[in-house]
């Protein structure tokens, strides 16, 4: 059938603009709902040092995406610094760097963190390479191969290998091999370098664990292992527990160095966090516009032209309930999508105000326009100077209603003017031709598909929808093409044609 | 409450075509739009109806420009009536019907007196388009004034009666008259109140009145019964209207015909978006009458066309049943 195309498309647009929705849903946690609350923390951290006089550069290791958090703003606060962020194979950081600095120095890096629902799906990370050789001393290396024969036969992968390994680092059951150990190298170094040794690729992160006010904290070191397909598991290198913690977030993960001071001494980073609660869709507005085409988003542009758009992406929302009022209601309204504009302006003044106004205008604008039939104008003529009386009744009606102190009375000139003149235009046509009842009708019919329009596009949820889901006005498009499709009865028909079903 | 309204199943059970399949199945895929402006302009109707030698109204002149809108009296000086419209007016808008003139003073079939201000008034507004679809510049068509046949007279206040016919691929479908009433201020549109008979297509006869979309058995302004209506030269006026497919290529299709007195049957005007009101007229949808016609091959002529329409269209008027009651 010749339908098919028509069908291949509308499927198209809603399968596109679901699946946009939904991306945009779950890769940038875009809520559903405007009134949903998401958690954000504010982290501070604050790095010191004493500087010697001489050139400085402070590297640091800075948070990325990740399971759990995503970061909505940073800032950074170093007199006189310069400032650059880095994205290498060391991850992402952050580097200072000044031609001269002498005494105590403070540099300032915070971050807008949004906490995420934990998604199943595990992020993606490079294990990193096994070292070459790795050299112990005598008798370090027999204590080392003691320690992981041990571990090695209690355990059946990777994991479990870990887990034991830790465990036997931990409370009584530290044996005189790991003493031994222990008097050379540190705790975590020393868990990596036996991990590696065994053929395990592993290596210590820093994270920061979240914790509601704390200040003047610092990061932890956790052991992440990976196994042969390349997944990984966190331990705690304290008690040898597995997974990560809910309020842990991982500040370094490539194995690097937190903090690299050149330049200074004496170098100390520390942490405060306080967490609030933000309302979605203000949390939504803060995050970092990456531009790439999926997130292809309006809140990539300046905050004023995404004002516009607000307004602009709701129109589609004001012709679907004409369409829908049209085809399946059958209202019959003056001017198409007059009541889109109308409602538009609604949005502006409140209902009630512009149900008021566009009648006070309407009605007045009707009365002088019944003095201009007279005159025998040419049409442009006749249709340019109810343009003017619509403008002096606006004028007149604004200059009244601030004169007597109601301020909603000023947003009158929100109405489109040239739209209320051909409104007025028309409707003196019909009351000629077709009497008072008609442009009663076809009036209340504009009046009340304005309203609803009104109503849907001022709807906070509508407005959130449209606004974060561009996604939406495919679907709202393939909706409109399939009314356009529509060949049933409509719902006033059901009355217009009764008296035919009635008889024999 | 519920007594006013019906269900979507009773409507189609009764075949009946709504606005969106109207739109859709057959305005969209039969009249192409291209040919539109040949429905829509109603001088060119006319030229080209002449072209194909079906009457319509004689021609008086046109005015085209503001500047002509002076000699709208030098043109239709020392004629006893005459009729002015908008060529691409839509729903009877713009149309001022003069019946008489007396010294200068123009008088409509109610009575209202217009002098020769308010005639260039009307013909001004007509050309700045205030008629016409979308506000586009128009041009003042002068037609003569249909004397229509006394057999009417007593169906009718004030207007010309017309009698709709809708083609479908050159088949006659339904057919209806419209009476103008004191209610549609002597215009024959049914939503301003004129009183629709449905027609049957084999005979010519009444079948059902309605106004205001319920039903009714007399004029409500001359009181006269409406079953005894009978359009002569029925078969004329079907083969004129069915000749309209041919003129205009247009598969769906309404036909205003009007019986002159001397001239008998002729187009008034077309209209290739016609309305659905004629269901009500004739107390049944148009659904079956156009699918059986769908089915029907392309190229028959206009003879064979009628004979089929009449043949499976035919109804015996419920108007004539209840007379026949009453008088047995």
């Amino acid at each position: 059938m010749a339908r098919l195309p028509f069908y291949i498309i509308v499927g198209v647009l809603l399968v596109a603009g679901i699946a946009l929705s939904v991306h945009r849903h779950v890769q940038f946690e875009v809520p559903w709902t405007p009134g949903e609350q998401r958690q954000v923390w504010e982290i501070e951290s604050l790095i010191t040092f004493s500087a010697q006089g001489n050139p400085v550069v402070v590297d640091m290791a800075l948070p990325s995406h990740q399971r759990g958090f995503r970061i909505l703003t940073e800032n950074t606060a170093s007199s006189g610094y310069g400032l650059s962020f880095l994205e290498d194979e060391r991850g992402r950081r952050a580097q200072w760097s000044i031609r001269q600095a002498s005494g105590s120095q403070q540099l300032y890096y915070s971050a807008q963190l949004l906490e995420t629902p934990p998604g199943s799906r595990q992020q993606q990370s490079q294990p990193p390479p096994l070292p070459r050789d790795i050299v112990w001393e005598r008798p370090f290396d027999t204590a080392a191969s003691q320690v992981i024969e041990r571990a090695y036969q209690r355990s059946a992968d990777p994991f479990t290998f870990t887990r034991e390994l830790v465990r036997d680092f931990t409370g009584n059951r530290q044996g005189e091999n790991i003493r031994l150990l222990l008097t050379q190298f540190d705790r975590t170094p020393l868990l990596v370098r036996l991990l590696n040794e065994a053929g395990v690729q592993a290596r210590e992160v820093s994270g920061l664990l979240l914790e509601d006010g704390r200040r003047r904290q610092s990061l932890t070191s956790w052991l992440q292992v990976f196994n042969q397909q390349g997944e990984w598991v966190l331990f705690d290198p304290r008690t040898g527990e597995q997974g990560r913690p809910e309020n842990l977030l991982l500040w370094e993960d490539r194995g690097q160095a937190v903090l690299e001071v050149q330049g200074g001494v004496n170098s100390n980073v520390t942490f405060s966090m306080i967490q609030h609660n933000q309302p979605a869709a203000a949390a939504v507005r803060n995050q970092l516009a990456d531009d790439t085409l999926l997130n292809f988003s309006i809140h990539s542009l300046p905050l004023e032209e995404q004002a516009l758009f607000q307004t602009i992406l709701l129109i589609p929302i004001g012709a679907l309930v004409v369409v829908f009022l049209r085809v399946l209601v059958g209202i019959k309204t003056s001017g198409t999508f007059m009541p889109v504009l109308i409602a538009l302006a609604f949005i502006q003044t409140s209902l009630a105000t512009g149900l008021i106004g566009f009648l006070l205008v309407v009605s007045v604008g009707l009365v002088i326009r019944s003095y201009l039939s007279h005159l025998n104008l040419l049409l442009v003529a006749r249709v340019s100077a109810v343009i003017i009386t619509v403008i002096a009744i606006i004028s007149i009606f604004s200059v009244l209603s601030y004169r007597f102190g109601l301020n909603a009375g000023l947003t009158i000139t929100f109405f489109p003017m040239i739209i209320l003149a051909w409104t007025i235009e028309r409707m003196s046509i019909l009351w000629e031709e077709e009497g008072p009842k008609q442009v009663i009708i076809q009036g209340g019919g504009s009046l009340l598909t304005a309203v609803l329009a009104y109503l849907a596009m001022n709807n906070p949820w509508v407005r959130h929808i449209t606004f974060n889901f561009l996604g939406v006005q495919m679907i709202l498009m393939a909706c409109i093409l399939l009314l356009g499709n529509y060949t049933g009865y409509r719902l006033l028909e059901l009355r217009r044609f009764k008296p035919v079903t009635e008889d024999s | 409450m519920m007594g006013s309204w019906t269900t979507p199943g009773k409507l189609r059970a009764k075949g009946i075509v709504g606005m969106n399949r109207r739109n859709i199945r057959y305005i969209g895929r039969y009249n192409n739009r291209r040919l539109y402006p040949l429905v829509d302009d109603k001088l060119k109707t006319k030229l080209l109806a002449h072209e194909y030698g079906i009457t319509t109204p004689d021609l008086i002149g046109t005015v085209t420009t503001q500047f002509g809108v002076k000699h709208v009296t030098q043109l239709v000086d020392g004629l006893p009536g005459f009729v002015i419209k908008p060529a691409k007016g839509s729903g009877g808008k713009g149309i001022l019907v003069i019946e008489r003139v007396e010294d200068d003073v123009y008088i409509k079939p109610s009575g209202a007196r217009l002098n020769r201000d308010d005639l260039e008034r009307h013909v001004s507004n007509i050309l700045s388009g205030l008629y016409s679809l979308g506000g586009a510049a128009d041009v003042a068509m002068i037609e003569t004034l249909i004397t229509f046949d006394e057999t009417f007279a007593e169906y009718t206040y004030e207007g010309v009666p017309d009698i709709r016919v809708i083609i479908f691929k050159g088949y006659p479908v339904m057919a209806m008259m419209r009476l103008s009433t004191a209610a549609s201020d002597g215009k024959a549109n049914l939503h301003q109140g004129a009183v629709g008979v449905g027609i049957d297509i084999a005979t010519g006869t009444a079948i059902r009145g309605v106004q205001f979309d319920r039903p009714r058995t007399d004029h409500p302004d001359t009181g006269h019964e409406l079953a005894s209506l009978r359009i002569p030269d029925w078969e004329t006026l079907l083969t004129l209207a069915a000749g309209c497919y041919e003129m205009t290529g247009l598969g769906y299709l309404g036909t205003d015909m009007v019986l002159d007195r001397q001239h008998g049957p002729m187009l008034l005007e077309l209209n290739a978006r016609p309305g659905l009101a004629i269901q009500m007229a004739n107390g049944e949808g148009l659904r079956r009458r156009l699918d059986l016609i769908e089915r029907q091959p392309d190229g028959v002529d206009v003879a064979r066309r009628i004979a089929f329409s009449q043949k499976h269209f035919a109804r015996k008027g419920e108007l004539q049943q209840a007379t026949d009651t009453a008088i047995a």
